[in-house]
């Protein structure tokens, strides 16, 4: 066996025989800090949490949760604020979800995987999600409310001042559906990928057409997943705030939205206006403290609910 | 019967097995294997698929103990040492002990840092001989020719016999005392296989083998001893000729034979 | 009730399926469709700085990007200051802002992101894996006003009394923020990289007598290096994009500072400050229109390259061991 030539430092090992290894460092310190990583986002989390908590909690009360702002946001209640949060998210799931659900089944369903189609879609899914949300908040400017609300004046009103090309809460939750349509559609397909196979052959080979199978055995099966998808979107449109600042949101609204067209308070955008434009910061506070614990607490449970429902969804599919 | 009756002289056994068992969570997969492995011989491992082959292999260099919820009880030992018990660091176990896989597994890496990575890992810096052992690794694994210009290429660029040998070179390449394998050939082409079986026949000179096997016809060609596990028990063990031509249980016959399994 | 439905034996509604497919189909293109209508009305919008000589008078491309001399007699200088007497509409203090506060989340949430990804893979027991995830998505769940909001009245307080600041609102706080906000997107791309590694991958380290943390660290990180390169890029498409904790928590001032003490204004807050209060149709609608072409694209690269690299990534780790 030929060493290796031109080189003085071969002599240094022998071709048989056991090498000289080392023994190893046992790894504390990798596994500390990579240790130390969770604790710190742990302990933000927690100081995050626990501050809002501490400082809204005072402020909860039914008073608070169901009347309006009084004094300039220095008292009162944030009930407008709330249902305008509710009105904007269920036009919202509306719209989302029968698109998700649908993208999905035709992901899943109707084409293969490796296909062209399924990968610009994909591209699109996936892009859509990394739009920053301001762009949105443009998007529903120019889009719904100059060119379809402004369209439809035209057309319908004659211009006579503004009807639909203003903002509103419809462009509002329109505008929040295209920014929430990836997580639905991400949830319905994790959910549809968890069908057994044998479940819908049975169905063709009892003579199901396509739509009835996917209206009897896979939508149903899947429900769990659209539901989670909805829940998210949900959790996910009702902390947004840049896409609704020029759609829809208003700062102060001596009434409740009744029409599609009229402008609404939302919770996110309330906390945002109190928390920067507020003459008097302190006096301002407690509401807001208390109006930022409603807001997470919303997310938060709505969120519970999905992990939940997901992570029994998981299990049901570890036993099939 | 053990196989050192069977022999004449006197054979040095590299491992010793007893009483292994074995459980994966509240499932026994193995029920107190005992068994002597020669130096510089092949040792074959047969059965049918799951009656703990694999396992008992890896209870031989503690790989079993990287899978969470699993337990052992018995004794192995490497030249007279419990690799369980006298050695706190299992790693140094397994540079003694190498193993080749079932399916070829390259690091996504260069062939040479493939080689090299043994090395690296316990602690060998000098790149002359890095570069050394590279080499010698390549060449004992019939591979040298083959990758000596391309030896900066990936390693996933290699075809599947290739990629088997490079793991072979690359368990050669820490100088392991035992190199145990488990179906090296099962997912290679004939032409590759019978590269490999040549490559084991010239390995042990060298090294004590203990190969498990599907193939018959292997386990005959290339072994000098085979065991036969069934439902996690070792039915009979001896010189493979003996076991192939004459076995003593009817079980083994019925297997070899091909009636069932 | 098949049973049923077997003796009965209707004819089936051929429209009817027809029908429902094509608005399945049809349905599956609103992502698609989407993301084209946003880029072709944010772009629209953006056009005249472009094509109308009027507003190009006040904002053209040149005007944007090269220093202007905008009073006689004085240096020429880069300055955003859309609503002044001289409307001046320069792109690099925004960008200076937008940079700095990326830059300052992403070395706050590239170490602990990563740091936490590489515990959860590698070292964490299966239940203590099982609580960190929730936890990081439950940080992933708290609203960006929520975490611009504590930035704004708490942790700047926190910041200014422990560092000695003169600008309460400054990057540093406002970074720091953003880096909540990206800690879960490079956390969870990078942990599902490192856990995609095959365990052939590990087992064979480990044959070769590694140990646990240099199985890890020599294996897994570099075959997973890709996907968490990925989640690091993606978090800072996210860190930049990002609107509301900056508005909130970095005090807004389009000067031009590296110092992260200072405060800056970055594309996003900018948009969101000024949309506002704009002329429709003005030359500043045009430019603001035109930052969020500019975000559109920067992010829309950003996911495209980090997707496609995740897709080799996996079929890598996958078809080829
Ligand atoms: N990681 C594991 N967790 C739980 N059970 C396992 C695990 N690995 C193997 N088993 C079980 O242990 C038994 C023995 O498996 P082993 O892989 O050792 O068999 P084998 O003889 O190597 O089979 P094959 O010829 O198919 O490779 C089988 O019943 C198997 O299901
Ligand atoms: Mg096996």
């Amino acid at each position: 066996m030929k060493t290796v030539q031109n080189n003085n430092t071969v002599s240094a090992v022998s071709l048989s025989g056991p090498l000289e290894f080392k023994p190893k460092t046992s790894g504390t310190i990798p596994r500390g800090l990579t240790f130390l990583a969770v604790a710190i986002i742990v302990t933000m989390l927690l100081i995050i949490l626990g501050n809002i908590f501490l400082g809204g909690i005072g402020t909860i009360n039914w008073e608070f949760l169901t009347h309006p702002p009084e004094n300039g946001m220095e008292a009162g209640g944030i009930f407008p604020a709330i249902f305008g949060t509710v009105a904007l998210v269920i036009l919202m799931v509306i719209a989302v979800v029968p698109f998700g659900v649908l993208t999905a089944i035709y992901l899943h369903e109707f084409t293969r995987p490796s296909s062209k189609i399924t990968r610009i879609i994909r591209v699109a899914i996936n892009n859509l999600a990394g739009v920053p949300s301001i762009v949105f908040g443009l998007f529903g400017l120019g889009f719904f409310i100059g060119f379809v609300g402004g369209g439809l004046d035209s057309i319908f009103y004659d211009n006579e001042g503004p009807v639909w090309g203003q903002p509103a809460i419809i462009w509002a939750s329109l505008t929040l559906a295209l920014l929430t349509l990836p997580v639905v559609i991400i949830s319905t397909e994790e959910a549809l990928r968890t069908i057994p196979r044998e479940l819908k052959e049975a169905s063709y080979a009892l003579g199901g057409t396509r739509l009835q199978t996917i209206g009897r055995v896979i939508i149903p099966q899947a429900l769990p997943g659209i539901l989670t998808g909805a829940i998210l979107a949900v959790s996910r449109g009702a902390g947004e705030v840049a896409p609704i600042m020029f759609t829809g949101a208003a700062y102060y609204l001596p009434y409740l939205p009744g029409k599609l067209n009229d402008q609404f308070m939302e919770l996110g955008y309330h906390i945002y206006v109190m928390a920067t434009q507020s003459p008097d910061v302190e006096a301002t506070k407690p509401i807001l403290y208390g109006t930022v614990l409603v807001l997470l607490v919303l997310t938060f449970i709505l969120n519970f609910v999905a992990i939940y429902i997901r992570s029994s969804m998981r299990k049901k599919r570890a036993t099939v | 019967m053990t196989a050192s009756e069977k022999r004449n002289g006197t054979p040095v056994y590299k491992l010793v097995v007893r009483d292994i068992d074995f459980y994966y969570g509240a499932n026994k997969v193995l029920h107190g294997i005992s068994m002597d492995i020669e130096k510089n011989r092949v040792t074959a491992l047969i059965g049918p698929s799951g009656c703990g082959k694999s396992t008992f292999l890896r209870t031989l260099n503690r790989m079993n103990e990287i899978i969470p919820d699993t337990r052992m009880t018995g004794v192995v030992t490497l030249d007279g040492k419990d690799i369980y018990r006298d050695f706190n660091d299992p790693s140094t176990i397994r540079t003694r002990i190498g193993m080749v896989f079932q399916k070829s597994n390259p690091f996504p890496k260069s062939i040479f840092d493939n080689i090299a990575y043994g090395l690296k890992v316990n602690g060998i810096k000098d790149k002359a001989i890095i570069r050394t052992v590279v080499e010698d690794s390549l060449k004992r694994a019939f591979l040298w020719d083959e990758v000596k210009d391309i030896l900066d290429h990936n390693a996933y660029m290699l075809s599947g016999g290739q990629q088997q040998r490079l793991c072979i070179a690359r368990a050669l390449a820490i100088r392991p005392e035992v190199i145990l394998m488990d179906e090296p050939a099962s997912a290679l082409d004939p032409l590759s296989t019978s590269k490999i079986e040549d490559l084991i026949g010239e390995l042990k000179k060298n090294y004590t083998i203990v190969i498990v096997t599907h193939n018959m016809q292997q386990a005959a060609r290339i072994s000098d001893y085979t065991a036969f596990f069934y439902e996690g028990v070792m039915v009979e063990f001896g010189p493979t000729k003996e076991l192939f031509t004459k076995p003593d249980r009817k079980k083994t016959e019925d297997y070899i034979t091909g009636r069932f399994g | 009730m098949q049973d049923m439905e077997k003796f009965q034996l209707k004819p089936k509604s051929r429209f009817r399926e027809y029908l429902g497919e094509k608005i399945i189909m049809v349905s599956a293109f609103t992502a698609l469709i989407g993301v084209l209508l946003i880029f072709v009305f944010i772009f629209k919008e953006a056009v005249p700085i472009f094509t109308d000589p009027e507003i190009q008078e006040e904002a053209s491309l040149d005007k944007m990007v090269f220093k202007q001399q905008y009073y006689e007699g004085r240096d020429p200088k880069f300055s955003w200051q859309p609503n002044s007497e001289v409307p001046k509409y320069s792109l690099f203090p925004l960008f200076i802002g937008t940079i700095k506060a990326a830059m300052v989340a992403m070395l706050f949430a590239v170490p602990l992101g990563i740091g936490a990804a590489i515990y959860s893979s590698e070292f964490a027991s299966r239940r203590v894996r099982e609580i960190i995830k929730p936890v990081i998505e439950l940080l992933a769940a708290i609203p960006s006003v929520v975490l611009g909001f504590f930035a704004l009245i708490i942790l700047a307080t926190f910041l200014q009394n422990v560092l000695g600041l003169t600008f309460r609102l400054n990057t540093l706080n406002a970074g720091i923020a953003l880096g909540l906000a990206a800690i879960p997107i490079i956390f969870t791309v990078a942990e599902d990289a490192m856990t995609s590694v095959p365990q052939s991958l590990r087992e064979a380290s480990t044959a070769l007598g590694a140990n646990a943390w240099q199985v890890s660290f020599m294996t897994v990180f570099p075959a997973a290096l890709p996907g968490i390169s990925a989640g690091v890029v993606l978090g800072f498409g996210r860190a930049v994009g990002e609107t509301m904790i900056v508005l909130m928590a970095s005090g807004n001032a389009a000067i031009i500072s590296t110092s992260i003490f200072d405060s800056g204004r970055t594309f996003s807050a900018t948009i969101a400050a000024e949309l506002g209060e704009v002329v429709f149709g003005s030359a500043h609608y045009s430019v603001l229109f035109f930052l969020g072409t500019l975000l559109f694209v920067f992010t829309f690269a950003i996911n495209l390259g980090g997707d496609m690299v995740l897709v080799r990534l996996k079929q890598k780790l996958q078809g080829k061991t």
